[in-house]
């Protein structure tokens, strides 16, 4: 009865041009919103880590007052990477095969294991030896469950004499350097997930990977300027515009870098223009017109580009306040365009069919398991664990809550 | 000095060889026996995969596009009804080139109403406006390096050594990577069990040595099948590849289809 239902529904509404396989001719493509978050949050993390090592690896001073911040968005969008995937299965119950037995030439297996390490061996230890010295101090001033939390966070470690505090710094250090190229690696891979998919013109790209890695760079700084201008806002305090001018200087080219990875895609495809270049071109045309041309160039890039390239210039001359919100803007704007870069990939390889003929439209669901409420939940879900974790471990009511990484932390 | 070869070594390594020659066809018949064991594949007992290599032939010009294949292989597997399906018919009508375009042909139109299941509707283009119209049949390409195999991250989909690309269902997670992977369309996620599903070249029937429902059906003997292993001497697959060109679809993507066509145009993929 359902299948038949399924059948009319989707006989009844038209969802393509040109010619599709009859397969393909669903209601909605098998990956929707779910599979255009799931890239987005896994670059979030990897460029909230990769800004948080700036200071640790290549101490980068100015950029100590939003340590702490970009490493816990870094692990609070970690927890919430899966849930996308999880989401998305036909048989979420049986995940855990993926790690049980792993099919090693498939790089959805190997991202669990990435995952796993990422979590595991480089973020959480990581954190552990950055905060234990402070979770020792304030397990002994704080008390009820914050105090016991803060006390079995230690592990039992309590020993805060120089030398162990010298251990913790050079541990952290390391982790750092094993760090950047586990946090390439795992959004790396996530650009694999599609760049090895050699069915489909618009995803089987060498370029696909290295584009991944770049936008989860800019897109994470970008959203560590959002949270730490949104934190100081929130609590009323003066921002420190030596560590935001600097988020914004490394913000300005990592875009850089990242628009000239994706203008030399598309000057490549449009070169070399093989077999389905002209299907591609109808996508661009029609299909992702107010999303690529839109969202992704002229929100997500030129315009980011231009107040953030114009700062570096005129940094002096432009006031403060202004400074603050071309910044901010430039983020926010960031933060959109990225998005949109991961709905272009994700769903432009799904709007047109593998025989090259025709085209899907594609109408999103609000309800169900391909709807976007439960992307839009998901997308707050990291939010909201972040509110939590700066309550518990960037209170301003904790003694030095907030140590400059390096300096005063060993003093 | 010691010398590098002495007789109680050359003898050693004599007999080490010859243990990993004896052990070769225990440890295929336990690979074997353990891939029966794990998955669902609907073969018989006693049926040994690895003696046994199936191909399918398909002669484009011999097809009629009466669409019975995709009607039988629904019934045969209970595919879902929608757009669901293991094998299907392409309809291409090519028109001529308009006059003076300096061009060979015109616009190539392709269709497959409910995967040609029920036939055809009339021709959209007048038939002095046509220059070639054809039906292609079309199918799981037995990929000899299927990308959907590579991709499944469970490795619920696996080909079988006799050339099957199958799926454990009670194992498959349904992610759907293995759908995007194949360049064929000839995969789906059904809506029904909630796994991926394809051709399985009618396990359940080939094994006991029966054609596939496609094969069987077909009244213009589009399509041949056959098991390359077992060969006879008149056998219509030896008489197919010997007596045809043939071609696969999409040879540039390196995946090896053994599903081999007859007949093929330019503006099939």
């Amino acid at each position: 009865m359902t299948t038949e239902l399924t059948n009319s529904v989707a006989e009844a509404i038209p969802t393509f041009q040109g010619y599709v396989y009859p397969n393909e001719a669903t209601l909605h493509p098998v990956w929707s919103t779910l599979i255009v978050i799931y890239p987005y949050i896994t670059g979030l993390v990897a460029g909230a880590f990769i800004m948080a090592s700036l200071v640790r690896v290549f101490n980068v001073k100015a950029l100590a007052p939003v340590y702490r911040l970009s490493m816990l968005t870094a692990f609070a969008f970690l927890l919430c990477a899966p849930l996308p995937l999880l989401f998305h299965l036909g048989h979420p119950e049986r995940n855990y095969e993926i790690m049980m037995t792993p099919h090693l030439t498939s790089p959805m297996a190997v991202f669990g294991f990435v995952y796993a390490w990422y979590l595991m061996a480089v973020l959480l230890l990581e954190l552990w030896f950055d905060f234990r010295q402070d979770l020792v101090k304030w397990s002994e001033v704080t008390s009820g469950f914050q105090g016991v939390l803060y006390r079995a966070l230690t592990l039992g470690v309590t020993d805060v004499s120089e030398q162990s505090v010298r251990l913790d710094m050079k541990m952290e250090w390391i982790l750092s350097i094993v760090g950047i190229p586990s946090a390439f690696l795992l959004h790396g891979y996530v650009g694999f997930i599609f760049g090895s998919i050699k069915a489909n013109p618009w995803w089987g790209n060498v370029l696909m990977p290295i584009m991944f890695i770049l936008s989860a760079i800019v897109s994470g700084i970008a959203l560590c300027v959002f949270n730490y201008l949104v934190l100081t806002w929130i609590r009323r305090k003066t921002v420190d515009m030596r560590c935001l001018d600097t988020m914004a200087m490394f913000l300005f080219y990592a875009l850089v870098v990242d628009a000239v990875v994706e203008t030399l895609d598309v000057l490549h495809r449009g070169f070399a223009a093989e077999e389905g270049f002209a299907v591609l071109q109808t996508m661009i045309r029609e299909k992702l017109f107010y999303t690529l041309n839109l969202g992704q160039v002229i929100i997500g890039t030129l315009v980011p580009l231009l107040l953030l390239g114009s700062l570096q210039l005129l940094r002096r001359r432009v006031p403060e306040l202004v400074r603050r919100r071309m910044i901010f803007g430039s983020g926010a704007m960031i933060l959109i365009g990225v998005l949109a870069m991961r709905w272009n990939v994700v769903m432009g390889g799904q709007f047109f069919s593998k025989s090259l003929r025709g085209v899907m439209s594609y109408k999103m669901e609000f309800a169900g398991q391909e709807g976007w409420l439960i992307s839009a939940v998901i997308m707050c879900l990291p939010f909201v664990i972040l509110t939590v974790l700066v309550k518990l471990f960037l209170s301003e009511r904790l003694p030095s809550s907030e140590p400059p990484a390096h300096g005063s932390s060993a003093a | 000095m010691k010398t590098l070869f002495n007789r109680r070594g050359a003898l050693a390594r004599m007999g080490a060889v010859l243990a990993g020659v004896l052990a070769l066809p225990v440890a295929r018949t336990a690979k074997a026996a353990v891939q029966n064991f794990f998955t669902s594949s609907g073969a018989p007992k006693g049926y040994d995969p690895t003696e046994h290599k199936w191909l399918i032939c398909l002669d484009a010009t011999k097809c009629i596009g009466c669409g019975l294949c995709a009607e039988a292989c629904k019934k045969e597997n209970d595919v879902p009804m929608g757009p669901y399906y293991r094998t299907w018919v392409e309809r291409y009508i090519i028109t001529k080139p308009k006059p003076g375009s300096a061009e060979t042909r015109g616009e190539t139109l392709v269709d497959s109403p409910e995967g040609g299941m029920h036939g055809f509707p009339e021709c959209p283009v007048p038939p002095d406006q046509i220059e070639q119209s054809f039906f292609v049949p079309k199918l799981c390409n037995l990929c000899e390096h299927p990308p959907c195999v590579q991709v499944c991250p469970v490795g619920a989909t696996f080909k079988a050594p006799d050339g099957a690309v199958l799926i454990d269902k009670n194992y498959c997670i349904g992610c759907a990577f293995c759908v995007q992977a194949c360049p064929y369309g000839a995969r789906f996620l059904s809506p029904v069990t909630h796994t991926a599903e394809k051709c399985t070249l009618c396990y359940h029937r080939t094994t006991r040595g029966l054609k596939p429902a496609c094969v069987e059906i077909c009244p213009a003997e589009a399509r041949i099948f056959g098991d390359l292993k077992n060969l006879a001497p008149d056998d219509p697959l030896r008489k197919f590849y010997e007596s045809n060109r043939t071609q696969v679809l999409k040879p540039h993507l390196g995946t090896g289809p053994r599903v081999l066509y007859a007949g093929l145009d330019e503006e099939v993929r």
